[in-house]
């Protein structure tokens, strides 16, 4: 369990006041000005050694994401984007930072700015996050008035501006390459990559594009050490991170942990236990809804971190617990998260436009017991289809909870299928009609 | 993609406000010059605000002249993004969560409140004329679930007595306070259990 000395969120719930004086009480901005005259190598390094890997999902190394940022400043300026368009179901860390930790992501976006030549840093929060958004724009301009942003930020000779840019409720604008264009005022349709925004991102101009857990934790490890951050968790899955816990458990939180805790204990000691007791423990989604969902007997000894979830053919995501008990039903649940992501598909390419829509569909009907067994071989072609063809990760997030559902509850699904359809009757459907129009009729 | 319809009625003029022209000064300066289209989604959001929290078309026109845009590219992202409203919404307007970590802690109870006390019909205006609801998907707000939108303010740690009782304030245009309705402190774990199906909606 995590010791209290090596918190590094102590204002997680607003106890201690969010204002930049209470922050400054908490060693915020302390020392700023000394990390940055030590140069970028230094910085850079000293976030390799601690083996910072990004919180927002893919789990990417934060120091070698740094390192791709060019050198100099050529003809093109470069841009800091951090991604607060928090929207993964099971997933609302960010906002917690945001309200009650803002000066730890304002002083981390000035060190990271520093780190990788930017002098402009954009902070993309979701639309909803109106209030939060609010909260954070104060916290910039406290730090304003106490001259550590604007000319010459800090003393360290370094100009660091931050602008905030509102989303308008799009789930896709949580992909970098996504966000990047909806900064630039468009449709939020990600890129094709390469080239990476590190070189080629926001207006054309090298981006480096991070998380906001990622970036709030930089100037505490900085200060501590990169080996004291590595001491913590597990090699190569280091530090510690908030963990959302949501769902059927007796006192949903927000918590700070060591990686590398395990599911039962952090269910139990913070979240009051699963409710019903833990042998009524059904599935948990470890990593909010794009990570295929465990069955109890893997809870059982799973470890929270990376590479431990990634073995049993899950992950870490953004760690948004969310448990289901055995009340629950298991199916109707998933067909929730698939229609999830049929609202949220933003269009682009089609197996994922109209797979997503099919597996919403198919699952739909295996909940309400329409289904025939035929279906779910069709729903499992349609998740393979969709893996791996398209331009963003958004597919594999749609199709992974699906293929989790069908690996661990096969029997479940096929327990309420037949073998002959319902509606013998062939319907007979105009050819190209608009699949939206039709699928209330058919579902 | 989100299939949104545009209002029949349409007012035929739209300019921003003497304070609103202000305002797009100041964002206008957060982007490079260049790149002004940057700013069509913090003007539409002040059109949305000036306009009684939806968008017309002619505000459409209007940012796209103030942009130096195609007006269908202004369209285009309009109709992108949910949380433009292209007609008309209720004074109070609700967005109740219903994604899965909602649902498994009773959303489906909150919505049938909605239809009961609001309007029987998503995005329909209710009978006294200042309210309106609408399904979303995630909120990010999973650990004080079940929880609902209204206007730009989070309702958190729901169950039906408060949801009714938060609707019936919003029909008599007295709005409660938000934040939790559980009485906890932000997102820390409760000392006091609160169990499914008792507790929460």
């Amino acid at each position: 369990m995590l010791k209290e000395e090596n918190r590094i969120f102590k204002n997680l719930y607003n106890e201690h006041g969010w204002q930049i004086n209470d922050a400054i009480k908490r060693q915020d901005w302390k020392n700023t000005g000394d990390i940055i005259s030590k140069g970028r190598e230094w910085i850079i390094n000293e976030i390799k050694t601690s083996e910072l890997r990004g919180r927002g999902g893919a789990g990417f190394s934060t120091g070698l994401k740094w390192s791709f940022a060019p050198k100099e400043i050529g003809s093109r300026p470069h841009y800091l984007v951090i991604n607060a368009d928090e929207s993964e179901p099971g997933t609302c860390k960010d906002r917690d930072i945001l309200r009650f930790e803002p000066q730890k992501l304002i002083e981390g976006c000035l060190i990271a700015g520093y780190a990788v030549n930017a002098h402009v840093c954009y902070i993309y929060i979701r639309g909803e996050y109106l209030n939060e958004g609010k909260r954070l724009q104060d916290a910039i301009n406290q730090a304003y008035e106490k001259k550590f942003l604007g000319k010459n930020a800090c003393g360290s000779g370094w100009d660091f501006d931050i602008h905030i840019h509102y989303g308008a409720g799009a789930y896709i604008c949580g992909e970098e390459t996504a966000l990047l264009e909806s900064m630039e005022g468009n449709k939020g349709q990600p890129r094709l990559k390469p080239p990476f925004p590190a070189l080629v991102g926001l207006y054309g101009c090298p981006t480096i594009v991070n998380n906001v857990e990622t970036i709030a934790v930089v100037p505490t490890i900085l200060r501590r050490g990169g080996k004291w951050f590595a001491s913590l968790g597990k090699p190569k899955n280091t530090g510690t991170k908030i963990f959302c816990i949501s769902g059927n458990v007796n006192s949903p939180c927000n918590v700070e942990e060591e990686m590398g805790i395990s599911l039962k204990e952090l269910i139990e000691k913070h979240a009051g236990g699963v409710v019903g007791g833990w042998n009524n423990l059904q599935a948990v989604i470890p990593g909010g809804s794009s990570m295929p969902l465990l069955p109890k007997k893997i809870c059982d000894t799973i470890t929270m971190d990376f590479d431990s979830l990634i073995q049993n053919k899950s992950g870490l995501g953004t760690a948004g617990i969310v448990v289901i008990n055995k009340q629950q039903d298991i199916v109707a649940c998933m067909a929730r998260i698939a229609r999830f992501y049929k609202h949220e598909s933003c269009g682009q390419c089609t197996p994922c436009r109209e797979g997503s829509g099919w597996m919403w569909r198919i699952l739909d009907r295996v909940a309400k017991r329409k289904a025939t067994y035929n279906d779910v071989n069709l729903l499992a072609d349609v998740t393979k289809q969709i893996e791996g063809h398209t331009i963003c990760a958004f597919g594999e997030g749609s199709a992974w909870p699906v293929q989790g559902l069908l690996r661990h509850f096969r029997k479940e699904v096929d327990s309420r299928c037949r073998e002959e359809p319902i509606i013998k009757k062939k319907i007979n459907n105009p050819y190209l009609v608009d699949q939206h129009l039709l699928e209330n009729k058919n579902a | 993609m989100s299939l949104k319809k545009v209002h029949d009625k349409q007012p035929n003029k739209f300019e921003f406000n003497k304070k609103n022209l202000l305002e797009i000064d100041i964002i206008l300066k957060r982007y490079p010059e260049k790149n002004k289209k940057s700013a069509v989604m913090p003007l539409l959001y002040l059109a949305q605000k000036q306009n009684d929290n939806w968008i017309p078309l002619a505000a459409m026109k209007h940012i796209a002249t103030l942009l130096s845009m195609p007006y269908i590219s202004v369209y285009e992202i309009a109709t992108f993004y949910s949380m433009y409203n292209l007609a008309p919404v209720g004074k109070h307007f609700i967005q109740v969560c219903t994604t899965t970590p909602c649902l498994i802690r009773g959303a489906d109870k909150i919505v049938k409140l909605c239809k009961e006390k609001i309007s029987p019909k998503e995005s329909e205006i209710s009978k006294k004329g200042n309210c309106s609801w609408i399904e979303v998907e995630c909120l990010g707000a999973c650990v004080s679930a079940p929880m609902i939108q209204i206007n730009d303010d989070y309702y958190e740690d729901l169950d039906e007595k408060n949801t009714t009782e938060i609707l019936e304030s919003l029909i008599n245009d007295k709005p409660l306070k938000p934040g939790s309705f559980r009485g906890r402190k932000n997102t820390s774990p409760e000392k006091k259990f609160s169990t499914n199906g008792e507790k929460h909606a």
